[in-house]
């Protein structure tokens, strides 16, 4: 699947995009960021300490979505334009 | 028309262009939102970044907001991505209508809802190191203001 971490969220990631494999036992976005933040604890952080919208395959979603191998899931935090 | 611009635009020519086609129209309000330099000279410019796709949905929904709200011309909407030297534009909004309020005010509606739900994100570039600006509790008021007034 592809991830894509916006704003200050892409820091603590590393970078704005990145090809993940989902784990067989990951099947919702909140488990998706718990596994996260195992692998990386600032990025868990940086999501945990702000108020982040999801997005998977363009939709917004709330953070129990399903999710799968092959979708794409944008972390959004607060926006920030104009 | 709503616009990504990934390279710096030309707020007149696009006014002008805008104008020319709205040819019913009796006013036309332009609003440039330019990068704005610290008093300290701290800052060297912004990075704007957004999410290809929906991102433009995002400005598509404020724009089609607008034109259910008040009688005006499609608007005009150009906002850039990518870095910005400081005094660049970030964003033009204009409004035609056939009367100026409805002009003022719904380019005054855009701006506030470009602020607190199109998807962009901006980090400054300041000399001490850079910074994403976090959105501020001013920015939401200004939106609210829609909500309340109906």
């Amino acid at each position: 699947m592809r991830l894509l971490f916006f704003g200050k969220l892409g820091d603590a990631a590393g970078g704005r995009e990145h090809n993940f494999e989902l784990p067989e036992d990951v099947s919702t976005i909140t488990e998706l960021i718990k596994t996260l933040s195992d692998e990386n604890p600032a990025l868990g952080a940086a999501i945990a300490g702000t108020c982040v919208q999801f997005v998977v395959n363009n939709n917004i979603v709330t953070s129990d979505a399903a999710i799968s191998n092959g979708d794409e899931i944008g972390f959004l935090p607060p926006v920030s334009g104009g | 028309m709503i616009r990504i611009a990934f390279e710096p635009f030309h707020p007149a020519r696009e006014t002008e262009a805008y104008s020319a086609t709205a040819e019913n129209a009796g006013a036309v309000v332009s609003f440039l939102g330019k990068v704005r330099g610290d008093v300290d000279g701290s800052i060297n410019g912004l990075l704007l970044e957004h999410y290809p796709g929906l991102t433009e949905q995002s400005m598509t929904a404020i724009s089609e907001r607008a034109c259910a709200r008040w009688d005006i011309t499609e608007p005009l909407i150009i906002h850039r991505v990518g870095a910005l030297a400081l005094n660049e534009p970030i964003v033009l909004v204009c409004v035609a209508a056939c009367h100026r309020r409805e002009a003022f005010v719904a380019a005054d509606f855009i701006m506030d809802y470009l602020k607190t739900e199109a998807l962009f994100w901006k980090k400054e570039l300041r000399h001490s190191g850079d910074a994403w600006i976090e959105p501020r509790s001013n920015d939401y008021d200004d939106a609210k203001r829609w909500r309340e007034e109906g």
